[in-house]
């Protein structure tokens, strides 16, 4: 194993950002390789500033380095600059710790956190020297896994890689570690890739694809079945009980460079459970674990200790959830004046005045602008989805920040939801209207941004069964929403190209022969789709085309109970019957509570994995309606019971 | 109580850029515990004021920072020691600190003051053009070396030659003083460039443009440059310049 650094070193110069290439961040560690140890080659297929502050990614960097028997090192997608000279030159694809090429590895294990990054994996497995087809590959290559949100529909990807792992790492990565530290130690010989696969699907979590057959009946599947006795006919995700048991990372990443979210972030809880249908990272993290007050005042103490930064991000899908939120900040804003403090950011933040409160709070003399996201225009379609604000909750919550210093608000929006109608579409304007009425009576200088992007049904949530909303309608409908601002003073409105939607719609739900497609788009020159200067449509209809595949079949067309989806072999815990009556229950208009502080209404990933939720609070915290349509500006009661939609009042 | 700084950047860490080391500063200071003061308003910013941008890619012996210190924190002339061995240990690593004084109020800013900065550069012979050492001679016999340079998007045809203070081959003597580590398997021939910073300064990069045969399309200097690494900045006083941080005249000493 030698380092590749003295063959690139006369490369950066001429590249952009050369310092994505060189590690020697604050918290990076000097791999210690050695006989018997496994080598994992943590990688993230997008540009080093997009992938450094994966936390996902840190975690398991950190966790496997304190092994005996593994190292870790990470590698992130070279930019297409370097790329070039790469391949020119004949460079494989390296660390970024120590500069070994990735053939040195045992395992690539890949974070998906979305499926335009599809191609680059392909791109990146190609850069390693290792063919991308995993049929192909000898016992001497690495194998290729991947995890993250995007792996729970893992089927698109399913001849390119040898594993999946499903939900959370923490645990999983050492289970992993040991079986290929048998592998390895067996001398890896001829035949035994298969060999090591089948031990591997022997792991709760772990997916291994190539071990499945599918059967299908013209264009539907008939079948997924095993190809061998003891292969599980369902493999289940990972959940680690306690995250009060992983203080991780406890050596944060410190760029030496700018990234995105340049800040020490700190993980308050994992999961959700305010059931936002369309929402596929609350309903696959399932259940809530609240991190201890404590412990998350001692990892900002540390963090920034470490680090040096002054600001930290209080990460989850609903910060202003934790129970420990008003504590813990108080705790380390004693004087948001004083000079050097360190700032706080609050990520997802509910929307009611009560959350823009803490945001007040923690913002100092800043006040940039604050975002909420209603997803839906008409309280009728926010019952459909379960976002269950009311307008009273978001002009509360307007209110609150113009009266505090905020002159713009920024208000995400879906389009292309389910039973929308044209009327919901405008609702979005007649909110952002309302938003900027209740502005004016503060600041003449109030302005909402309404920003738009097409939604995109996912695997393992209620709208798997969707037909996504095609290109010509997506467009239609934001036109409405353009045509509507420019009449409306102080609203702009921004959108996503929604030809991406398309592309992410095809990889989300799509099945293995999908995986053609994403070949052909990757040899088309297709690498970096989240980029909007690389992205073309045309390349994914092409290949489409060619593969004589119909994108109406696995974007626009609505699924039903019967058909065998893609996943079907994959659980995220939620039982079938629960995701399909949610459905039937958002057809019909009807919200569903947050579990947490109501009786369990057995989705299936507590009762089914012996899991709990771990909340440090029995009633829900203070603000706005949370959903409920009760005032619970003061905290709630238990039990919080949901009233009907009828009596909540449509908008 | 405001300091003045130099320290080094060598290694991997030269693929960072001017805003990435501000960055890194404001860490380590924090990281070290230093109060420094800061600026007033709705964002307030550490009171730090840097020298001479030193180009992505390239190396330095000495880079400089001044820091005004908090004057609540009481720091004496005599913790200074102390101070530049926290920095050093904070900062990442290929940085160090190299020097460290109280810098009286009325000095110079860094920007302005500086006028020169001397360079050791490795670059790689040509092939079929004149040798490095010619191309020195050609230069240092010329009155006039014309080079285009782009500014505010138009072409423009410059003789630099008035910028280029001295330029030599490096002697083994002056290449032996340097880090060990600095090489390593870079090959080239080693000159000693004094380059001005005055006005629209000239860069490393300029002076190779010079030095090897033009081609079509027109060379990235970097294919010629193997690394190149900054030992001197250097002020004015009483028409002679002296060493930055030290005060020395540039005739005691190249490297400082």
């Amino acid at each position: 194993m030698t380092s590749l650094w003295s063959r690139l070193e006369p490369l950066l110069a001429r590249v952009r950002k050369p310092a994505r290439y060189i590690g020697c961040e604050d918290g990076a560690i000097v791999p210690q390789h050695g006989h018997g140890k496994v080598a994992w080659l943590l990688a993230y297929p997008d540009v080093y500033e997009v992938g450094l502050p994966n936390q996902g990614l840190q975690i398991l960097y950190e966790i496997l380095n304190e092994r005996p028997d593994a190292v870790a090192e990470r590698t992130y997608a070279p930019w297409v600059d370097l790329e070039a000279l790469m391949r020119e030159r004949g460079i494989p694809l390296f660390s970024v710790d120590s500069h070994r090429a990735a053939e040195d590895f045992d395992i690539l294990a890949f974070n998906l956190s979305s499926e335009l990054v599809f191609t680059n994996l392909l791109n990146m497995v190609d850069l390693a020297g290792v063919p991308v087809r995993s049929e192909l590959r000898a016992p001497s290559d690495p194998l290729v896994m991947i995890g993250g949100h995007a792996a729970f529909n893992p089927e698109p990807m399913a001849d390119f890689i040898d594993v999946a792992v499903l939900g959370e790492g923490e645990e999983v990565i050492g289970e992993i570690t040991e079986v290929v530290r048998e592998w390895k130690a067996s001398g890896r010989t001829e035949g035994s890739r298969l060999a090591v696969l089948r031990a591997l699907a022997q792991i709760p979590g772990v997916y291994v694809p190539s071990l499945y057959e599918v059967e299908y009946d013209g264009d539907h599947i008939r079948e997924i079945k095993p190809l061998y006795a003891g292969v599980p006919e369902r493999v289940m995700k990972r959940t680690v009980s306690d995250l009060g048991d992983w203080d991780y990372p406890r050596n944060p990443l410190a760029p030496l460079t700018e990234v995105v979210h340049d800040r020490l972030a700190v993980e308050v809880f994992r999961g959700c459970t305010r059931g936002c249908r369309f929402c596929q990272a609350g309903m696959i993290t399932r259940p809530v674990r609240e991190r201890p007050a404590e412990q998350v005042r001692s990892m900002i103490v540390d963090g920034l200790q470490r680090t040096g930064y002054n600001e930290v991000s209080l990460t989850s899908l609903s910060t202003a959830d934790f129970s420990g939120i008003e504590s813990v900040i108080s705790s380390i804003v004693p004087d948001p004046t004083a000079c050097g403090a360190p700032t706080v950011s609050l990520p997802s933040l509910r929307v009611d005045a009560f959350t823009v409160g803490l945001a007040a709070k923690v913002a100092g003399g800043r006040r940039s602008g604050l975002t909420f996201a209603p997803e839906a225009g008409t309280w009728r379609l926010r019952t459909v989805i379960n976002k269950l604000i009311t307008e009273e909750d978001l002009y509360g919550a307007v209110e609150s920040a113009f009266a505090s210093g905020w002159s713009r608000a920024k208000l995400y929006f879906l389009t292309g939801l389910p039973t929308e109608t044209d009327i919901d579409t405008q609702g979005i304007i007649d909110l952002a209207a309302g938003c900027v009425a209740v502005g004016k009576r503060h600041t003449g200088r109030a302005n909402v941004t309404v920003s738009i992007g097409g939604f995109v049904p996912k695997s393992h949530t209620p709208f798997q069964w969707f037909g996504q909303n095609g290109v010509p309608e997506l467009r239609r409908k934001i036109g409405l929403v353009r045509d509507a601002a420019t009449k409306t003073k102080g609203v702009n409105v921004k959108w996503h190209d929604p030809s991406a939607s398309l592309a992410e719609g095809l990889a989300s739900r799509g099945d293995r022969r999908i995986g053609a497609v994403i070949e052909r788009v990757w040899r088309d020159g297709g690498v970096f789709q989240e980029w909007s200067e690389y992205f073309k449509l045309d390349r994914w209809l092409d290949a489409m085309a060619a593969e004589g595949l119909s994108p109406d079949f696995y974007i626009t067309r609505h699924r039903d109970e019967k058909e065998i989806l893609p996943w079907h072999h994959l659980s995220a815990g939620l039982h079938q019957d629960f995701l399909w009556q949610d459905w039937r229950a958002s057809l019909n208009e009807f919200g569903l509570e947050d579990c947490r502080w109501t009786p369990c209404y057995d989705c299936g990933v507590c009762t089914g994995d012996g899991l709990e939720h771990i909340v440090a609070s029995p009633i829900p915290p203070a603000g706005g309606s949370q959903g409920t349509g009760q005032d619970l500006s003061r905290g709630g009661i238990t039990p919080v019971t949901l009233r009907s939609k009828s009596s909540v009042g449509a908008s | 109580m405001k300091i003045r700084v130099s320290y080094s950047k060598l290694g991997k860490i030269r693929f960072t850029g001017h805003r990435d080391v501000a960055h890194m500063w404001e860490r380590s200071l924090r990281k070290a515990g230093i109060a420094v003061a800061m600026s007033v308003g709705f964002t307030p910013r550490p009171k730090t004021a840097f020298g001479l941008a030193l180009p992505t890619g390239a190396e330095s012996l000495i880079e400089l920072i001044d820091i005004t210190l908090d004057p609540a924190s009481g720091v004496t002339a005599d913790q200074l020691d102390s101070i530049a061995d926290r920095l050093t240990t904070s900062l990442p690593v290929g940085m160090s600190v190299t020097g460290i004084r109280e810098c009286a109020g009325t000095e110079v800013s860094l920007q302005e003051g500086v006028v020169a900065t001397t360079w050791i550069m490795l670059v790689a012979e040509p092939d079929g053009g004149p040798d490095i050492a010619s191309a020195v001679e050609r230069v240092n016999s010329s009155t006039e070396v014309l080079l285009t340079r782009e500014r505010k998007g138009e072409k423009h045809l410059d003789n630099i030659r008035p910028g280029i203070l001295e330029l030599r081959s490096a002697d083994a003597e002056l290449m032996s003083s340097l880090p060990a580590d600095w090489i390593g398997e870079s090959v080239g021939h080693a000159i000693v460039a004094v380059l001005t910073t005055s006005g629209r300064g000239i860069r490393p990069t300029e002076l190779v443009e010079v030095l090897v045969p033009e081609s079509d399309p027109p060379i990235n200097p970097w294919d010629h440059l193997n690394r190149v690494l900054r030992i001197n900045q250097w002020i004015e006083r009483d028409g002679e310049r002296v060493d930055v941080l030290t005060g020395r005249p540039a005739h005691t000493s190249v490297s400082a």
